[in-house]
């Protein structure tokens, strides 16, 4: 990870909704970096909290009677202290946003033309003939073919995979420097992602500029990210260079992702290794570490004690937050990585077997 | 090629299974257009959406076949054929010995207990409005079975607990439910009849990770305890490897590809296979300097589909002869078959960049 | 687009003969005043009231009369004779419809130009008091018999009979080209009639419209662009959320050209409507049936129109 400044520095981001059952604990206090240049993959599945997260970013949670708190920091400045009209400089200009199905997202009855054209003049004083020219140009770069044409297209007359790259054109229109993207890829065909990914990729060479991907496809985030942050139930409880998440994680919830994806490189006869018990409410999340009812290694105080996201011992640059002494956990994902199972490894781990 | 030491050897027929036996579907030569009319009194037929486009392929009892493909290959399309949800255009279903191509009424229904199917959204697959006893049981009440309450119950209850459900749940609606105990619903009602065929349409695509894997071993249990034949559609390659015995895959409404799991991930024949194994993003970051070769355009309409080779107007190795003359399905060794003119070699299938199982 | 317009317009064809041919076995089966003997006036007697009846054609078998009916119609555009005047139905319809036009197509301006403000704020503001008093409005309003309306306004702002006599009252109309002011004083009471009942809907109508659309995907997308918030709701949200009420508008508007009988009515204004009105006590059945003629005419049109107009307002709308 690089020494310098983070564009993107997130500290303590809590965010909380009133409904009509009760407080919603969206985002229950999540710290995490982006810089220049590099790609942060969020993983988490569907209650983690991470759609939510990125939104605040970009302030598009504010007025929906939210209770936010925290700080984030771009550039220096904290975003969330920003008013209304100092965001909406940020919005599609700074920071720009892209989401996970380009058919919805898209203005249906507006050419894909007009939606580029507009995005630019949003943030540049440029006559209409030459935000229209960009949006040419934009469409080019994201490699539609024929852009000329195109660009007066509506966007049900583009296919899937054209219309993510449209979105995509969209958000670059005014160079940002960090482009967040949820989901990019879910509604889309797997030849079609991959190239969607590639897409991004070269993008982020040729601009410069940051990525935060969210995604709940492991596959997806070891291809595109530098850096992974895995969130559960509101909360991270891992941040680590991609290759040490895969090679050497720390959490519980991580261990319990990588073993219950099937893995082409893995022997067909291996069986899936689920997760129990099912993700958590959020408006009654549970005590304590908020994976504990559904982790095999839980002990009894892990109920009662919020665990604080620390550094891995020997890696400074990797973050879990888990009550299992660090031995123990390396102890653990040595047995589970030779394939035994959970109760197997808590045993060859000397940990009691009943957990609480 | 080697085989791992502890599974049995592979079969050395397509189609055969180590517990031998006619096959439990066949299917040949189906076809199923949807037509496109135009006209202002008088609808003219302007052409057809050629969903399926001259399948033909067999299930053999107990084995896993999965089909998978991108949108718009006709697999969900295959799999409603197979169930007689749609009649075909054209061509033949097997099923048990029987055909069934253009059964109704009363034979319908017959052959209608012997396959269930499992659909894609748990969420609206269920009515609303029952219980889950009510839901699970109905398919009892349609045929006869079990007439008494009280032995329904007992059987709803027994499947429920098959299924990993708290029996105690029997008065409960759906909405009290997650997503994957929904599926687990699902399945519930779909073996209550205990059918000889269990086609599974997308069965975890709408749920959480954690959860995919709960409802894929007990898919993978119940089939191995009941011996059930499954046909499992799915377009996530890793997820259709694990749990299946034999892959078909389709494009633009044909089989370009099908044999044993193991074979067929590991050694792609057909350009478009490779080039799907190509694209799935491996959970291994050390693997991602690997150069690609990734496919480029969008699949072509299935209402105009390309001639002969359907593949040809994207493929990489494709040739004149490739617009002129369809290939036919044909054994290219190691029990896979592939409908190809120029199928890859072994070093083609790494220049593009398939990641083998390790 | 073209095939389907003409397709469009033939079907309204057949339509309309079945419309008249409908009026026209009504008319003659249900038991309504024998015209003849209207006719006749004082001098009931069967001779007499037996030649009414073959000037009138109305000896002739039913289908006879109807198929010179038709012909009349589609060679010479000939809506037949007022049993009651023996005026041309073609000229007294066409003496009526600008007032017919002036006021329908006035009130819809008034009611668009309330309505949609309205329901954008009410959604916009949803469930502060500005909203819930608007509703509440739009709800009395809606409620409201028009002709009850008409008698208030009329009671409270007529010049002749009203506390505070603001405005001409009723049978004050005068045509556009007499006096163009007079025109106009005249009908703003009853384009306030006319148009309270149906601003209310059409705000209301926005009003759901627009909260829905607010929760679409391209609005996030919209305001994650950097737009203002004006120009999301606006640019974004009501484009959108007009559509459903544009179809609504053009079957309306189609509705009242067949003639807003109680506005009219209470009014006194001399339009279709109350032409119509009049036949029908009069058993007067070829007015009659001129006017039903011309209310399907108008309909199929507004039909017609609407289609055409939502493809171009939705491009995913395509019609072969």
């Amino acid at each position: 990870m690089s020494a310098e400044e983070p564009l993107l520095r997130v500290e303590d981001l809590r965010v909380e909704f009133p409904t009509e059952d009760g407080l919603v604990h969206a985002v229950d206090g999540i710290t995490y970096q982006v810089h220049r240049g590099r790609t942060l993959g969020i993983v988490g599945e569907s209650g983690s909290g991470k759609t939510v997260g990125s939104l605040t970013t970009l302030g598009l949670t504010r007025g929906q009677g939210a209770r936010i708190s925290g700080r984030v920091l771009f550039e220096g400045r904290d975003l969330l202290t920003l008013s209304e009209d100092e965001m909406r400089k940020v919005r599609g200009n700074d920071i720009s946003m892209v989401f996970q199905d380009p058919l919805s997202s898209l203005h249906p009855l507006y050419s894909v033309g007009a939606q580029l054209t507009e995005a630019v003049l949003a943030h540049r004083d440029v006559s209409k003939a030459t935000a229209r020219a960009r949006a040419v140009e934009l469409l080019g770069l994201v490699g539609i073919p024929d852009p000329a044409r195109r660009v007066s297209d509506y966007p049900h007359e583009f296919s899937g995979g054209m219309r993510q790259r449209a979105m995509i054109a969209m958000a670059l229109a005014n160079e940002p420097k960090l482009l967040i993207a949820d989901e990019p890829t879910t509604a889309l065909d797997v030849t079609v992602q991959a190239q969607i990914l590639a897409l991004m990729e070269r993008l982020q060479r040729e601009l410069g500029m940051a990525i935060v991907i969210i995604t709940h496809d492991l596959g997806v985030v070891a291809e595109m990210a530098d850096d992974i942050a895995v969130m559960y139930a509101g909360r991270i409880v891992e941040t680590a260079s991609a290759e040490l998440v895969f090679s050497s994680p720390e959490h519980p919830y991580t261990w319990g992702l990588l073993r219950s994806i099937p893995r082409l490189g893995r022997s067909r006869e291996e069986s899936l290794v689920p997760i129990p018990g099912t993700p958590p409410s959020l408006i009654n999340p549970p005590s304590g570490c908020h994976f504990h009812p559904r982790c095999p290694y839980a002990q009894p105080d892990h109920a009662r004690i919020d665990p604080a996201l620390e550094p891995v011992p020997g890696e400074p640059s990797h973050h879990v937050a888990c009550l299992l002494e660090a031995g123990v956990r390396r102890a653990l994902w040595a047995e589970l990585r030779a394939g035994r199972m959970p109760e197997q490894a808590l045993a060859a781990a000397g940990l009691p077997v009943e957990p609480a | 090629m080697s085989a791992a030491p502890d599974r049995a050897p592979a079969p050395t027929t397509p189609g055969a299974t180590p517990a031998g036996g006619e096959p439990l579907v066949v299917v040949r030569d189906l076809v199923k257009h949807f037509p496109l009319t135009r006209g202002i009194v008088i609808r003219r037929r302007i052409g057809a959406v050629r969903a399926v486009d001259g399948v033909s392929f067999s299930v053999n009892r107990g084995e896993t076949l999965g089909i998978v493909g991108e949108t718009g290959c006709g697999k969900s399309t295959t799999a409603r054929l197979i169930m007689r949800l749609l009649e075909a255009t054209g061509g033949e279903v097997r099923f048990d010995g029987r055909d069934i191509t253009h059964l109704k009424g009363h034979e319908l229904k017959a052959v209608r207990r012997e396959m269930q199917m499992i659909f894609q959204d748990p969420y609206s697959s269920l009515n609303p409005r029952k219980t889950i006893g009510s839901i699970i049981g109905e398919p009892f009440v349609i045929h006869g079975l079990e007439q008494g309450k009280g032995e329904r119950k007992r059987a709803v209850q027994e499947l429920m607990e098959t299924v990993g459900l708290n029996p105690e749940h029997y008065n409960r609606y759906p909405h009290e439910f997650s997503g994957g105990q929904r599926q687990r619903i699902g399945v519930a009602r779909a073996l209550a009849l205990k059918p000889k065929l269990l086609i599974a349409d997308e069965p975890v695509s709408a749920l959480d990770v954690s959860i995919q894997a709960q409802v894929l071993n007990l898919l993978r249990d119940l089939q191995r305890q009941l011996g059930l034949t499954v046909v499992f559609i799915a377009h996530d390659l890793s997820v259709v490897r694990h749990m299946c015995d034999r892959v078909a895959v389709m494009y633009l409404g044909k089989i370009v590809e099908i044999g044993p799991s193991d074979p067929l991930y590991e050694f792609p024949r057909h350009p478009y296979t490779g080039a799907l194994l190509a694209a799935v993003p491996v959970a291994d970051p050390t693997r991602h300097g690997v150069q690609r070769r990734l496919l480029s355009g969008d699949v072509p309409s299935p209402a105009n589909p390309p001639s002969a080779c359907r593949f040809h107007t994207r493929c990489p190795k494709a040739q004149p002869l490739c617009s002129t003359e369809e290939p036919l399905l044909v054994e290219k060794g190691s029990g896979t078959e592939a409908a190809c003119h120029f199928p890859l070699t072994r070093e083609e299938v790494a220049a593009i960049g398939v990641r083998s199982p390790a | 687009m073209t095939r389907y317009i003409i397709r469009r317009l033939l079907l309204g064809v057949v339509l309309l003969v079945v419309v008249s041919a409908l009026t026209f076995v009504i008319f003659r089966i249900l038991p309504t005043a024998d015209p003849a003997k209207l006719r006749a006036g004082r001098l009931q007697n069967p001779k007499v009231i037996a030649a009414i009846r073959h000037d009138l054609g109305l000896d002739k078998s039913l289908i006879t009369q109807f198929w010179l009916y038709m012909k009349g119609i589609f060679l010479h555009f000939d809506l037949g004779y007022s049993y009651y005047s023996t005026a041309p139905v073609k000229s007294l319809i066409a003496d009526r419809l600008p007032a017919t036009l002036s006021l329908t197509l006035g009130a819809t301006v008034v009611w668009l130009l309330a309505g949609i403000p309205i329901g954008i704020v009410s959604a916009i503001k949803r469930r502060t008091l500005l909203d819930r008093v608007a509703m509440g409005g739009a709800l009395i309003f809606v409620s409201a018999p028009v002709y009850w309306l008409g008698l208030i306004l009329l009671y409270l702002f007529a010049s002749d009979i009203g506390r505070f006599p603001l405005l001409p009252g009723a049978n004050s109309y005068v045509g556009l080209t007499s006096d163009p002011l007079k025109w106009l004083t005249s009908l703003i009471l009853p384009w306030l009639v006319l148009a309270a009942t149906n601003a209310a809907i059409y705000a209301r109508l926005l009003r759901g419209s627009l909260i829905e659309t607010m929760e679409e995907d391209y609005i996030r997308t919209a305001r994650a662009k950097g737009l203002t918030e004006r120009r999301v709701v606006l640019r974004h949200g009501v484009r959108s959320a007009i559509n459903p009420i544009m179809t609504i508008l053009g079957l309306d508007i189609g509705v009242l050209l067949g003639g807003a009988v109680l506005t009219e009515t209470v009014f006194d204004i001399p339009g279709i409507g109350r032409l119509n009105y009049d036949a029908i006590t009069h058993s007067d059945f070829p007015i009659v049936q001129g006017t039903v003629l011309l209310a399907a005419l108008f309909i199929i049109l507004a039909n017609i129109v609407v289609d055409i107009v939502y493809a171009y307002l939705d491009p995913r709308v395509r019609y072969s």
